[in-house]
């Protein structure tokens, strides 16, 4: 868990507050200086109203060079950023053709699929040039062929459910999927710091929705206890059914969901379990398999597990796997089945390609020495940082760590030395995280080779001193373990 | 008031003793008529709180207090009139009384109303009722003869593809312009899956943004005439992500009752108000803006959207987009316009429905379309203003919380692009087989053409519907199913969700192509004659 300083929370807070003071004094000189001009509506409300659009205005354009930087290679362990200038103080923002090649901490690529691999490459290429890039149609219509029915029944072995159904956008996979499985009269119970999808799904089914402390199972008894005795609102009926959905890894947090007593407390109430794996399948566990092999929970007790192809396998989409009875009830219903474009042949295809790599069917060993090179480069990489005094969040083994910077002015800082320094990192600020919990999040491939994780260990250690998020003590003795390790490559 | 009368004397007992002298004053008034209420402050406070008293004990008590004050000279009791002089004022005994009566209202009106004491279930009887409870089952029971198996394409979804080992003509796949198995597509493919891999690895924000996803964006804006357009990584995704963007809790829609599931979907995660309009009926749609703003002078200052398709997906109606535009700008309503199905297709270049038209691309405000129809790969994309692009790029659910488009997907939108562009003749090709499909399936036995003469989607509903979505999605489907196993031509029934509230009725959907033949296009005609003929036999 976050603890936030008391001096910290001030100095963020003035840091925002002075950020807001100055913002409203642009606004108010700006409508001064707009007085005399007539405004080019006619007759139409502005796009935003009000206060709607001041943050994006005065804060995030500020700094918003920090955020999505074009890159013009595949997303590997190293990759080429293009550079950007701009000249009306970071309005508007102009690559240049000149690129930087600059470690990546930033991708998902937790397999490091992302790059073109000597075994999935031509396997994709094949069903490209046999399946076209799309189908132009809906899985129920013609957009149904061999390879999603192959992907399917691969993706239930993996990870140990008797069926499974695969759509073309992990976004879409949780917001068209949670609106099919309850709806009005129903109830879900959500981790407080799920994923927007999540939230989408939840706020499209019609039903009600509760939200419980982010990885609390005691918190989430108490929530099911008092909700199974109040019943619906306003009329008390009993709930029709209730869902709770917690993620496997919280990609904002790292953290490591509570899985098993989660799923007892659910057991206990009858609820059902629907889990998101989104960060975790692939990434963790002994063969790959996600949060329920790394912490002893067999898959049966999980009513749905959910999944996304972007991260480990590299490729795009997302999978329900449930039982057949489910399955088979969101192929006749789901919206996200029936109406859209199925998912392209050739990232079916890479999906297929790169679980057979992890289950060794590929006829090599890659798969087995890509999972313990990203444990063993994700547990170095976690307890480096903490011996050098950073803040970390989350859970060992998770490849995701999030490192605490607080204040507003230290997240371009971070940022921008860091990709001076050839280190791309990504840094979240609000509304993807707590106002006041600014972060910067490395994200652990096994592409990752530990000259490339040391050097990006010496940068991140400068520039922390530099910006001062080295919040706890340094412990002496052990940062020399790092010179030892460098002096032993 | 039987029951507040209650908690009120036991009250006055309880506490402090001027109060309580009041109330026995009330009660007893004959007797202590002579007693001023101004020498009351001066009664001693008794330190700890006596017992409860009962009227008559506590009256004998205040009498004793009474003989212990001993009065000062200014109050002095009149001479047997029961009048008491304060300060040379005579006080007369309803002053004393009426005064007493303003203390009590005070006193009763300070007081909280009564409220029966809330009784908290207890853990035993939680424990109960959470043993009672017994949750439905996450999925209802399926339906018997519920058509779950579709058929499984073995190869690419072109104008001819194979299904269960034999080759079969396929009017099933939004392949409009032929683009599935272009060999040029599919070079550019190939050098973009060589460079870049298969997935982004991460959302646009965090490094997901490949120097291919701004050229697609740049070529799409510039192939439309619009300022600046932004890529969305899925096609339905693209439209139910748009419309909360842009319309808030308060905001005003009016959206086609035909439109479908993703855009009815945006509609309801945006929580506008979404008032519906007749499908494709522009005087309804005329009526519903009149009424709306009409002496409402709150609307002007509120945001106000169209939201309609161009090329109805659920009926394959044309969206008359001049006389939208036209009524768009007499009531000030924005217009968002879904253009997956006419986007690479309708206009004399492939520009769309504004080019059909002859409006003004600027004219519409947000354009959204999925790229997995015309252009023959997948995501989609919204173009506008600057300003209309870049709102999104923070507020639209869909961009910021979700990977990017693989980039070998932009990579052949822009070959896509780029072969439209320079070879308008597919145009052409895609509207004479259109007019020719029209033309031959207009004396369908038991079906007629819903759809627009120039829409690829050829939509064929029952003449007679048999009053139930269900059997008359069951009656099309055996059909399909039928011209599938018995002609080897794969088409498609207009399928519903459950979620979909899309009232329209359903129908065989066509999808015309430009790499049809004429072969191909007689080949379905005669073979969909036949089979309704037969299946349709009791309903024409």
């Amino acid at each position: 868990m976050v603890r936030l300083p008391y001096v910290t929370a001030l100095t963020t807070l003035f840091s925002y507050g002075l950020l807001f003071a100055f913002g409203q004094l642009r606004d108010f000189f700006r409508r001064i200086l707009d007085v005399g001009k007539s405004n080019n509506l006619k007759g139409y409300a502005p796009i935003c109203l009000g206060l709607e659009d001041f943050y994006t205005r005065r804060l995030y354009l500020r700094i918003q060079d920090c955020f999505g930087r074009p890159i013009a290679s595949a997303p590997d362990a190293w990759f080429d950023v293009v550079e950007r200038y701009s000249n009306d103080s970071n309005k508007t923002l102009h690559c240049t053709t000149k690129t930087s090649k600059c470690l990546n901490l930033g991708s998902y690529n937790y397999l490091g699929f992302a790059a073109a691999d000597e075994y999935c490459t031509p396997h994709v290429i094949q069903s490209l040039k046999k399946y076209s890039a799309s189908t132009c149609s809906v899985r129920v219509d013609g957009g149904n062929t061999k390879l999603h029915m192959e992907l399917e029944e691969l993706v239930a072995r993996f990870v140990g459910k008797p069926a499974a159904i695969i759509f073309g956008m992990g976004y879409v996979t949780n917001s068209a999927i949670i609106p099919t499985l309850v709806g009005k009269g129903g109830l879900i119970i959500s981790d407080s710091l799920n994923h927007n999808s999540i939230v989408n799904g939840a706020r499209g089914s019609g039903a009600s929705v509760q939200v419980f402390q982010h990885n609390n199972p005691a918190q989430l008894e108490d929530v099911l206890r008092e909700q199974i005795a109040a019943g619906q609102h306003r009329t008390h009926r009993p709930w029709k059914k209730i869902i709770v959905i917690v993620e496997g890894i919280y990609s904002m947090e790292g953290e490591l969901c509570k899985l098993p007593e989660i799923i007892a407390v659910c057991k206990k109430y009858k609820a059902y379990t629907y889990l998101d794996e989104a960060h975790s399948i692939g990434a963790v566990g002994k063969t790959g398999r996600g949060v329920c092999e790394l912490l002893g929970v067999d898959p049966a007790n999980i009513d749905i597990m959910m999944g996304t192809f972007t991260k480990s396998f590299g490729s795009c989409g997302g999978y329900i796997a449930a039982s057949k009875e489910i399955i088979r009830h969101l192929k006749l219903t789901c919206p996200a089945h029936i109406y859209a474009t199925s998912m392209s042949p050739p990232a079916v295809q890479q999906v297929i390609s790169a679980i057979k790599v992890v289950l060794g069917e590929d006829g090599s060993n890659r798969g087995a020495k890509k999972l313990s090179q990203i444990r063993e480069n994700s547990n170095f990489f976690r307890s480096e940082l903490q011996k050098m005094g950073f803040e970390v969040l989350g859970d060992n083994d998770s490849p995701v760590m999030p490192i605490m910077l607080y204040n507003p002015a230290k997240i371009p800082a971070f940022s921008r030395e860091c990709l001076r320094q050839h280190v791309a990192v990504v840094t979240v600020a609000f509304p993807a995280t707590p106002l006041l919990l600014a972060r910067a999040r490395i994200c652990i491939s096994a592409s990752h080779s530990r000259e490339d994780l040391i050097k990006g260990l010496e940068v991140i250690s400068k520039v922390g001193d530099l910006v001062g998020i080295k919040y706890f003590p340094v412990e002496h003795e052990k940062t020399t373990s790092l010179e030892k390790l460098k002096k032993l490559q | 008031m039987k029951a507040r009368s209650l908690p009120i004397r036991s009250s006055v007992l309880r506490c402090r003793v001027p109060v309580r002298i009041c109330a026995e004053y009330l009660f007893q008034l004959p007797r202590w008529e002579s007693l001023s209420s101004d020498i009351l402050p001066s009664v001693p406070t008794p330190q700890a709180a006596p017992p409860p008293l009962t009227p008559l004990r506590s009256r004998r008590r205040v009498a004793s207090l009474l003989s212990t004050i001993s009065l000062p000279r200014k109050f002095a009791l009149g001479h047997g009139h029961g009048i008491a002089v304060v300060f040379g004022v005579h006080i007369d005994g309803h002053l004393v009384v009426e005064g007493l009566l303003i203390v009590v209202i005070v006193f009763q009106l300070s007081r909280k109303s009564y409220k029966p004491p809330k009784k908290p279930l207890s853990e035993k009887e939680i424990d109960e009722l959470c043993d009672e409870w017994e949750p439905e089952p996450l999925c209802p029971p399926i339906k018997e003869g519920a058509r779950i198996n579709t058929p499984m394409l073995e190869s690419a979804a072109g104008p001819h593809t194979t299904i269960g080992g034999k080759e079969v003509v396929n009017f099933a796949s939004a392949n409009y312009l032929g683009l599935i198995g272009n060999e040029k597509i599919i070079d550019s493919c190939v050098g973009s899956l060589e460079k870049y891999g298969v997935g982004s690895c991460g959302p646009r924000g965090f490094y997901g943004t490949i120097d291919v996803h701004l050229d697609c964006e740049a070529k799409i804006a510039k192939f439309l005439g619009t300022p600046d357009s932004i890529l969305y990584s899925y096609g339905i995704s693209t439209i139910f992500s748009v419309i909360p963007a842009f319309c808030k809790k308060g905001d005003i829609i009016v959206a086609d009752e035909g439109v479908h599931w993703a855009v009815q979907n945006g509609l309801h995660l945006s929580r506008s108000t979404v008032v519906y309009f007749k499908h494709n009926d522009m005087a309804s749609l005329a009526h519903t803006l009149e009424k709306l703003t009409r002496g409402n002078k709150r609307a002007e200052k509120i945001r106000r959207y169209i939201v309609v398709e161009s090329i109805y997906q659920n009926s394959g109606q044309i969206a008359p987009l001049d006389e939208i535009v036209r009524l768009k700008e007499k009531y000030r309503f924005r217009v968002i316009l879904e253009e997956s199905h006419s986007f690479g297709v309708l206009g004399r270049s492939g520009r769309g429905l504004a080019e059909h038209y002859g409006v003004p691309i600027d004219k519409i405000d947000i354009i959204t379309a999925g790229m997995g129809n015309a252009l023959a790969t997948d995501g989609g994309f919204c173009t506008g203003s600057v300003r209309v692009v870049d709102h999104q790029r923070l507020s639209s659910s869909g961009y910021v919380f979700s990977a990017s488009l693989p980039p070998y997907l932009a990579t052949a939108a822009v070959s896509a692009v780029n072969y439209l562009e320079e070879n308008p003749s597919v145009l052409a090709n895609l509207r004479s087989n259109i007019a020719l499909l029209h033309k031959e399936l207009s004396d369908t036995p038991g079906l007629e053409i819903s759809s627009h003469v120039l829409s690829p989607i050829i939509f064929l509903k029952l003449k007679k519907s048999t009053a139930s979505t269900n059997t008359d999605l069951d009656l099309l489907e055996t059909i399909a199913e039928r011209i599938l196993k018995e002609d080897s031509v794969f088409i498609v029934a207009s399928k519903r969700s459950t979620l979909d509230k899309c009232k329209l009725p359903v129908g065989i959907r066509l999808f015309v192509s430009a790499g049809h033949t004429e072969s191909d296009i007689s080949k379905v005609s005669s073979s969909l004659k036949r089979v309704s003929a037969s299946v349709l036999s009791d309903y024409i």
